[in-house]
């Protein structure tokens, strides 16, 4: 109990440090989640209206990908990344840069599948008025996606709440330094195993506390449909 | 009708004030961070990011969160510190994903330059490795010959024993001390963590077993451990720490001028009396040991 309280102290406290790695961890999430929605929302329809062969495989593959573990996605990357790979120009890793490459990757199935179930629970109907209508497949693409908005924000919430939650890509990619990479996750994973449960506490209330925020936020856009 | 869209305005004035409050903080201390991290007195080089990947034991013992202000006052870089196992850091040394290396396992260390991987290498500083275990030392190791015949009591007493078990420097000097042995240690009582050296005393206190730790990480953790130092002092023991930066003609990306920066700065007389400085609990954690 000790400890919870030193955590609380920490955060009500204004710890500098602990403060930025929560400032820190948002800021990579709300681009990552950016990153992964602008591809993903599209996919996503896209999917839904297409009428193509090879269409459930394509759903299979996306559901199956986002099984795939954030370390396997992180080792993936960093072979891009890595001064000696293919992309090691652009200098990503143990930067931001990688940390949120990665984990717009890691979070794009997980939009472009809440996307497509999403869409699925509209009303058949207003999908088959707009074919009738004779809209285009780019309109017909727009309608959709503004008749589902919520559902778009709730993938792009899910997506937030994935990535904010990940250890495997930020650790992997950003390489935990200290007022650069850091993000709650690797500072949890760090400080419990050296025995420093304050900080490691404290990061882990807050995160708790993005969660259900995430949740709610969620709940309520579900609520309007 | 009007009353539904009267809630939907309310919800939508609420999902955006909640994430105004979650966004804005986020790049309020996002723009913090560089104006606050570390005050630069000189005007910031070209380049002035420099990625220092190091053993896990110049980090947990704080050496370097005490090191890198005084060189970034000095100098005006910003050291991007991935705190990694020696042989991880070699690694990324040989990939040319860091721009200079802080690292203690000698042999491994000169294989890297005779491969070209390195540009400079130099002694910088050293301490000792030591045994930790239960203050009761129910294995006996005290009083061992040497630090190899130490190892083999405690395997022959089938105590626990916590292995690094990532190629780090501790993990190589402890693989000699078994290779000295003739042993090649296995069964219920090894375990190789595969973790940084204050995660891995951490995890012997809890086990009540034994580890091979450097005195450095020691004396920073020891107050959050109830272990002891079992067996200290052979000659073998020795851990000498090397700095090493990443041949530039590897890859254009690394930054040469600010590797060769930290480098010089860490030999120079102000770097060496730093080191020397740098005590906890009134003790001295690492010498300093350039030799020009």
């Amino acid at each position: 109990m000790d400890a919870l309280n030193e955590a609380f102290a920490l955060l009500l406290g204004g710890d500098r440090e602990t403060w930025w790695t929560v400032g820190t961890t948002i800021r990579f999430s709300l681009f990552s989640t950016m990153f992964s929605s602008l591809p993903g929302i599209p996919l996503g329809a896209a999917l839904f209206l297409g009428r193509f062969r090879g269409k459930r495989a394509a759903v299979a593959l996306v559901n199956a990908s986002m099984a795939i573990p954030t370390v396997v996605v992180g080792l993936f990357v960093y072979s891009f990344i890595s001064r000696s790979g293919p992309l090691g120009s652009l200098n990503l890793l143990y930067a931001p840069g990688g940390v949120i490459l990665g984990q717009s990757l890691l979070a794009l199935p997980l939009v472009t599948a809440m996307c497509y179930t999403g869409l699925q629970k509209l009303d058949p109907r207003y999908h088959e008025t707009l074919l009738t209508l004779g809209a285009g497949p780019w309109r017909r693409l727009l309608a959709i996606l503004r008749e589902g908005r919520l559902v778009i924000v709730q993938a792009a919430l899910a997506a937030f709440g994935r990535v904010t939650g990940e250890v495997g890509v930020s650790m992997m990619l950003g390489g935990n330094i200290r007022w650069y990479t850091r993000t709650m996750t690797t500072t949890i994973a760090l400080d419990a195993g050296k025995g420093e449960f304050e900080r490691a506490l404290s990061l882990g209330v807050v995160l708790l506390c993005l969660a259900l925020l995430v949740n709610f936020l969620s709940h309520l856009a579900v609520k309007d449909d | 009708m009007n009353l539904h869209r009267a809630r939907a305005v309310v919800r939508a004035v609420a999902v955006t004030a909640t994430l105004a409050l979650v966004i804005a903080p986020a790049f309020a201390m996002g723009s913090k961070e560089t104006s606050g991290t570390q005050a630069v007195a000189k005007p910031a080089p070209a380049n002035p990011r420099i990625r220092l990947a190091t053993t896990t034991s110049t980090e947990n013992s704080g050496l370097l969160s005490y090191l890198l202000p005084i060189f970034s006052q000095d100098t005006g870089y910003t050291v991007d510190v991935v705190a990694v196992g020696t042989g991880a850091a070699l690694k990324l040394g040989e990939n040319a994903d860091a721009d200079l290396l802080l690292v203690h396992a000698r042999a491994q260390e000169d294989a890297f330059m005779a491969a070209g991987h390195g540009g400079e290498r130099r002694d910088v500083m050293y301490n000792d490795f030591i045994i930790l275990g239960p203050k009761s030392d129910p294995a006996g190791i005290k009083g061992s010959p040497n630090a190899a015949a130490a190892l083999k009591r405690i395997a022959d007493a089938g105590l626990p024993f916590v292995s690094r078990g990532d190629n780090s420097g501790t993990h190589t000097k402890e693989k000699d001390l078994w290779k000295a042995n003739g042993m090649t240690p296995s069964g219920i009582w090894y375990k190789e963590a595969g973790q940084g050296m204050e995660q891995v005393i951490i995890m012997a206190d809890g086990l009540q077993g034994y580890t091979l730790a450097d005195r450095g990480t020691w004396i920073a953790v020891k107050d959050k451990t109830s272990l002891a130092i079992d067996y200290e002092g052979d000659a073998g023991l020795f851990n000498p720490y090397g700095i090493i930066t990443v041949n530039p003609s590897k890859n254009p990306a690394i930054n040469a001028e600010g590797a060769i920066a930290l480098l010089e700065w860490m030999t120079s007389p102000r770097g060496q009396k730093a080191i020397a400085d740098y005590q906890l609990g009134g003790q001295t954690l690492f010498f300093p040991n350039y030799r020009p």
